[in-house]
């Protein structure tokens, strides 16, 4: 069974390379696996960029004897496909990254965390006897975050809790555990196999290597693509659907990476440029706007956030719904200029207000939107857009890339 | 000292204010807010017992 979206190397294939048999025993030992990580400059794939050796030596410093590791699969991100990709169609690499994971921390037992049915199976035929378990995750945008995901492996809910302890310092049954993205593991796995300098040959000093980036919208059918980090945004548009032409914004580092402009295609793809451009390269989810409004894109993120919710802190719960509330009405022409005004405030006011970053990314879309576009939500309030009518908000948001079999 | 309040737990009943406004504030839905990165030392007794009278029991120190 071959993944339902297609996946293309540009200018490098590591990821996408041929799997080569595991590599002769007994391999480096922990701290060559920690210095190794810290050299290569290996950072987290699943949407912050913190550097791995970090949270390596984290735990495997911790004075308490038990810890764990789990393999963070739960991509809850529609517009990112990556890390079933990587479960599905290179199982073996990111069991591989967790077992050099598990030994670089003396972890006494290694999970992977994951919702999807599929790769679930695929794990489960390429594991090596019973070192790893499989945790099923249900799917939920707030499965994956990562004091939810030890709540959940450890037997609870999928849910998010207050910080800290994060999960290096008290995780799963309280001990020290590192959470790590799929591809992160996987990343961990190549870096081992390459070494340092080779795993650097790609990407930038800040940013080294490459990584596994979902691109869809503006009417070209989603793909993956690995790239090396420092390739200019424009330049995978271009690979993905022939001209970068047409782009009238970008949804960057996936839902929670706010809205870009076109001038977004300029940029190197690097954390500090991204993030210089007040978004993220998150996951590495690129949803492309094409004739679609900014209003009607952001009600459609804004309503996916309302009814992701989590329900558990007031002030997410309240304004994640009243965002969502304005820019429907914002889109359908039925917003005051006093909605606006609410509007902007209440995006600033959302930072920081919940016990996982939900509220953090509705904050960033709306603060996105007043930014590039103050004129076009201004322009709302005069009467209803033509475009946000071309795109009514839907049961589900319509920047899912699907998995379905076509 | 650090202070965070588990915005999961608060209710907003307003007493961390109440006892300690140079430290909490409410936000814009009436829930508990940290203003400051570090409790200075004259703040310090407020604190604590804004700590105690949270009927949630969503204040920590860290």
């Amino acid at each position: 069974m071959s993944f339902p979206l297609p996946a293309r190397p540009l200018r490098a294939a590591r990821l996408l390379g041929p799997d080569p048999e595991r590599p002769p025993s007994p391999g480096p030992s922990a701290a060559e696996i920690i210095e190794i990580a810290a050299a290569a400059g290996v950072r987290g794939r699943g949407g912050a960029g913190f550097p791995l050796a970090v949270k390596l030596r984290s735990v495997a410093a911790a004075a308490e004897p038990v810890r764990y590791v789990i393999a963070n699969g739960e991509e809850g991100e529609p517009a990112s496909a990556k890390d079933r990709f990587l479960l599905r169609e290179r199982p073996g690499l990111v069991l591989r990254g967790l077992t050099l994971a598990a030994r670089a921390v003396g972890a006494a037992r290694a999970y992977v965390y994951v919702s999807d049915a599929r790769a679930a199976h695929r794990l489960d035929e390429a594991r090596d006897g019973d070192t790893v378990e499989i945790v099923r995750a249900p799917a939920a945008y707030v499965a994956g975050e990562e004091t939810a995901v030890v709540r959940a492996v450890g037997g609870g809910p999928a849910l998010p809790a207050a910080k800290p302890p994060r999960p290096w310092q008290a995780g799963l049954r309280g001990a020290p555990t590192l959470v790590s993205n799929a591809e992160t593991l996987a990343q961990l796995a190549l870096a081992v196999r390459l070494g340092p300098d080779a795993y650097r040959a790609y990407g930038t000093p800040e940013s080294p290597g490459t990584f596994l980036a979902t691109l869809s919208g503006a009417g070209t059918p989603a793909a993956l693509y690995e790239v090396p980090y420092g390739v200019p945004l424009r330049e995978l548009v271009t690979a993905h659907r022939g001209t970068a032409d047409g782009v009238t914004g970008v949804l960057a580092g996936g839902f929670a990476g706010g809205l870009l402009p076109p001038a977004a295609l300029g940029l190197p793809l690097t954390h500090a440029a991204f993030a210089e451009a007040g978004g993220t390269l998150g996951c590495g989810a690129f949803v492309l706007l094409a004739g679609d409004c900014p209003v009607g894109a952001a009600a459609d993120v804004a309503a996916f956030f309302d009814r992701e919710n989590a329900r558990q802190c007031g002030s997410c719960v309240k304004g994640t719904a009243g965002v969502a509330d304005v820019l429907a009405r914002l889109a359908a022409g039925a917003a005051t200029p006093g909605d606006v005004e609410q509007l902007e405030r209440w995006g600033e006011a959302l930072a920081g207000r919940g016990d996982c970053a939900t509220p953090d990314a509705v904050s960033v879309l709306v603060g996105s939107l007043f930014r590039h576009h103050r004129d076009t939500v201004r322009a709302h309030v005069e009467g209803a857009c033509a475009r946000c009518a071309g795109f009514p908000v839907t049961a589900d948001t319509r920047f899912r890339v699907s998995l379905e079999e076509r | 000292m650090k202070v965070v309040i588990d915005a999961a737990a608060c209710d907003g009943k307003g007493y961390c204010k109440r006892f300690a406004p140079e430290v909490f504030a409410l936000d814009e839905w009436g829930y508990g807010r940290v203003l400051v990165d570090e409790v200075t030392p004259e703040a310090e007794a407020n604190t604590r017992a804004a700590v105690e009278a949270c009927p949630l029991q969503a204040i920590r120190t860290v």
